[in-house]
């Protein structure tokens, strides 16, 4: 019986040594691939093309991790959404879909939430423009302000040092005028 | 120990409601018994929640599983290192650790407060005990670390595998740190405003202690991003993220307070205003921990949802509404003593980088609830992502980082034509250079250009600045040049710390317009084969697989990949990356496998790889090639930011005279105050 199954375990391992051999002959395979989480896919040129990357960039992954698509992707290797994601991008790229029409398609497909930015129309617009508009709003209150706050205060110390020099010169006021903007 | 720590718990439960109830009663009531009594319990607060630390790491060392929060965090694997760091691993051990150390700064606030400033300490003890007792009832009533399981398994679930970085064990104590100290300086605002005690006195007491939140958040950022960089492996540090952005604001305000309180130091204005951002500052860090804990925004830093949300919810709001109701009827007391004198002065240029950083806080504060906003209002889902956050922010952080340079240059008070054209003319000439040797470059990035142009302006006014005080010290007292400009540190630390700090944020823009210039590239390679990769500054680098090797560590069954690196033919280097397996005692693996990045890092770029996976269980892997430019400026512009900020914060270094303040009891870099020129 051990007999038997060691030389069935032989022929086995014998058949897939010529095997891989015949596949590979400089990746040998390690101890335990289990270890070295889930197996990859060969990256393929489409994989790497920038216009793929610039649409997944723009497209939120829906395994709830807040990336987009491209950084899940290449990132949080135990994601299972994410590749297939990248996969229908890449259909509908080889579909010939253009880049804002797979855009379109994932918005159709999965709402809004699967932009990585909302896109700038109604409510959005608030999103994009309300800390602009509160920030010129508070500039235009902070100017307003310190202008009349500039405008209550006392004419400037010239008047003063002049009280206190009776003597001085225009020559002498200007030169410690000078002097004290230097100073400043 | 599981008992000892729970009557700990309750304990200081006890003690903190006394405190607040005798630090208010006995303030209120001018009984110095009480007032003696609220002091105490700050003590006595400190010390059972320290006792209740101890049993729970004593549970944690001992292994004892028949704790759920030790069973749920740790294993018996688990490096002693991250045997420390799993009291804050989980949500409620953080809360442990909080309080903790809330009531440890709350001791350090009453020894080390001055007698003149002892009239606040009994509502300072008041708030800081209820701020505790707050924290303590959550774990009392509905996270407790010292929850039994109901069977003792043989071992724990173990650390999660990103949180096994020596990164995590500094980062969360740090922004932790920076969060709960700001309830500090809170909490002496809110005694001036009982004890309408509001002149300048508080402020000498509060602005130490805003700085050492401001410098621990700071650090406590700096580590976070280095942690994310290093760890997660996305190739990048800072995501907007509603966690990063919740640590952000506060940040973001006390930036402001740092800077305004000179104003109210030598001006004696806008005081209603920097009591406004101290309370706003800690209404921040209260909101950022419940965004953290509650799970009401998805983020990948968020603790386990939990119910714990609501109690964070209510507390911040009713801590909103009590403080600034009180802050409201105090309104008249706080007029400020003198007016501006004009719109081009040192004031008004503090004014605006007052409202560049609460506008971007309030940005990023929009950002980060704008999702839940249009899910209420439109019942749509949406995402708030970087594209938007880069969008806003970006042209906000670029101006105030022009201000950065600006605001020096311009003079107190009042600011003459001759003095600005004297002042602006070397940072000036030096901006319009910088762009036009980039440009002749053939940078074309418009975002990378402008924090290059503004970042010069800032290096030039530093410079500028020392130059003038050094010489200025030449002149006077014949010291050389070196000497001068050590001497200028040591005499006036908080003006040219401050400058030190202007210096590491230009730095750090021109790091982070570095990140436009990333390239990257994924591959599949065997041993022996080879993918290249051309940097922004033209440099073409080859990455070749050199092989994959498998084997055990200590809690761990590891693959790494071994990769050689030539720039330009040239060899640079070899770099090793991993995907990491962790085990329990038993050999159970624990979580999903982990990835461990490969980094060289360099003045000009970081080489960064990641593998991604094995092909068919062989040695062709799939790799992930990166090439950062100036990330380490982010690490060194971090390191001298903290510099600077420790050297303002130095005791001693020049004194100012703030109006009723005797100037040897304060520390800062202006020897006189200035007074409205009428007067």
């Amino acid at each position: 019986m051990i007999e038997r199954v060691n030389r069935r375990g032989f022929l086995v391992m014998a058949a897939a040594a010529v095997g891989a051999a015949l596949q590979d002959t400089t990746s040998a395979r390690v101890y335990d691939p289990e270890r070295a989480g889930r197996a990859q896919t060969p990256i393929t040129a489409a994989d790497n093309d920038p216009g793929i990357q610039a649409v997944e960039k723009k497209l939120r992954c829906t395994c709830g991790c807040g990336l987009d698509i491209y950084t899940c992707r290449t990132t949080d290797f135990t994601c299972t959404y994410s590749p297939a994601l990248h996969k229908q991008v890449m259909q509908l790229a080889k579909d010939g879909k253009s880049a804002q029409q797979i855009i379109d398609a994932f918005v159709g497909q999965y709402g809004e939430a699967a932009l990585m930015a909302p896109p700038k129309r109604g409510f959005n617009l608030a999103g994009y423009f309300v800390p602009s508009i509160v920030i010129l709003a508070a500039a235009a209150v902070l100017v307003k302000v310190l202008r009349r706050w500039t405008a209550e205060t006392p004419a400037p110390a010239v008047s003063n040092a002049a009280r206190a020099m009776p003597d001085a010169s225009p020559e002498e006021l200007e030169r410690l005028q000078r002097e004290l903007d230097k100073l400043r | 120990m599981i008992l000892l720590g729970n009557l700990a718990l309750w304990l200081a439960f006890l003690i903190g409601l006394w405190g607040g109830i005798t630090g208010f009663v006995g303030g209120a009531q001018g009984r110095p018994d009480l007032q003696q009594s609220a002091r105490h319990a700050s003590f006595a607060l400190f010390g059972a929640l320290l006792v209740a630390v101890i049993s729970l790491e004593l549970a944690i060392f001992r292994h004892d599983f028949s704790l759920e929060y030790v069973a749920a965090y740790t294993s018996r694997n688990l490096p002693t290192f991250y045997l420390w760091s799993a009291l804050y691993a989980g949500q409620k051990g953080s809360l442990l650790f909080w309080a903790t150390v809330l009531s440890l700064f709350a001791c350090l606030a009453q020894v080390m407060t001055g007698r003149r400033h002892r009239m606040y300490l009994p509502y300072v003890a008041a708030v800081t005990c209820l701020v505790a007792t707050f924290f303590i009832s959550v774990m009392v009533f509905a996270a407790n670390p010292f929850e039994r399981l109901n069977f003792v398994p043989l071992d724990g679930r173990g650390m999660n595998p990103q949180l096994q970085n020596p990164g995590m064990v500094f980062h969360p104590p740090m922004l932790y740190l920076g969060y709960i100290s700001i309830t500090i300086p809170f909490a002496f605002a809110i005694a001036a405003l009982l004890s309408k005690k509001l002149d300048a006195e508080w402020l000498v007491a509060v602005r130490k202690w805003t700085l050492v939140s401001w410098l621990f958040l700071s650090i406590g950022l700096l580590i976070g991003m280095w942690w994310a960089y290093v760890e997660l492996g996305w190739g990048g540090y800072w995501a907007w993220d509603p966690v990063e952005n919740a640590a952000l604001l506060p940040w973001l305000v006390m930036t402001a307070f740092l800077h305004s309180v000179m104003i109210q130091e030598k001006r004696g204005m806008l005081k209603k205003w920097n009591l406004a951002l101290i309370i706003g500052a800690w209404l921040l860090s209260i909101f950022g921990t419940f965004i953290t804990r509650s799970g009401v925004i998805a983020s990948v830093h968020s603790f386990t949802q939990s119910n714990v949300g609501y109690f964070f919810l209510a507390f911040l709001v009713l801590a909103a509404v009590s403080s600034f109701t009180l802050y409201a009827t105090r309104l008249p007391l706080l007029e400020a003593e003198a007016r501006l004198e004009s719109m081009v002065s040192r004031e008004a240029s503090f004014l605006f980088n007052n409202l560049l950083l609460i506008g971007i806080a309030f940005s990023v504060l929009w950002g980060t609830l704008f999702p839940i906003l249009s899910e209420a209002i439109r019942g749509t889902k949406i995402t708030v992502g970087p594209p938007f956050f880069n969008q806003v922010n970006v042209p906000l952080g670029l101006s105030l980082l022009a201000l950065t340079g600006i605001g020096p240059l311009i003079a107190w008070r009042r600011a003459s034509v001759p003095n600005l054209r004297r002042q602006f003319a070397v940072p000036a000439t030096t901006a319009v250079f910088v762009v036009l040797i980039f440009l002749v470059a053939g940078m074309r990035d418009f975002g990378a250009l402008m924090a290059l142009t503004i970042g010069g302006f800032v290096f030039a006014t530093v410079i500028q600045e020392f130059a003038r005080g050094a010489r200025a010290r030449h002149r006077q007292y014949g010291e050389p040049t070196a000497l001068a400009v050590v001497q200028l540190l040591a005499r006036n630390r908080r003006r040219y710390g401050g400058y030190i700090v202007h210096v590491a944020m230009a730095m750090l823009f021109i790091a982070f317009a570095g990140m436009s210039f990333k390239t990257e590239t994924e591959a599949t390679l065997k041993p022996g084969e080879s993918a290249t990769l051309r940097s922004a500054d033209g440099h073409v680098y080859t990455f070749t697989h050199l092989g994959i090797s498998q084997y055990n560590a200590l809690n761990r069954q590891v693959t790494a990949a071994l990769v050689e690196v030539h720039r330009d033919g040239k060899a640079v280097g070899r770099l090793r990356t991993e995907k990491r397996q962790h085990v329990d005692a038993l050999g159970r693996p624990t979580f999903e496998p982990s990835t461990e990045v490969g980094i060289q890092s360099g003045l000009r770029v970081d080489l960064y790889v990641v593998l991604a996976g094995l092909v068919n269980g062989t040695e062709q892997a799939v790799f992930r090639f990166t090439i950062n430019p100036l990330v380490w400026w982010v690490w060194f512009g971090g390191f001298v930011l903290v510099i600077g900020g420790l050297i303002v914060l130095w005791p001693g270094g020049g004194a100012v005279a703030i109006k009723g303040v005797p100037a040897a009891r304060t520390q800062a870099g202006y020897t006189v105050k200035l007074e409205p020129a009428g007067r």
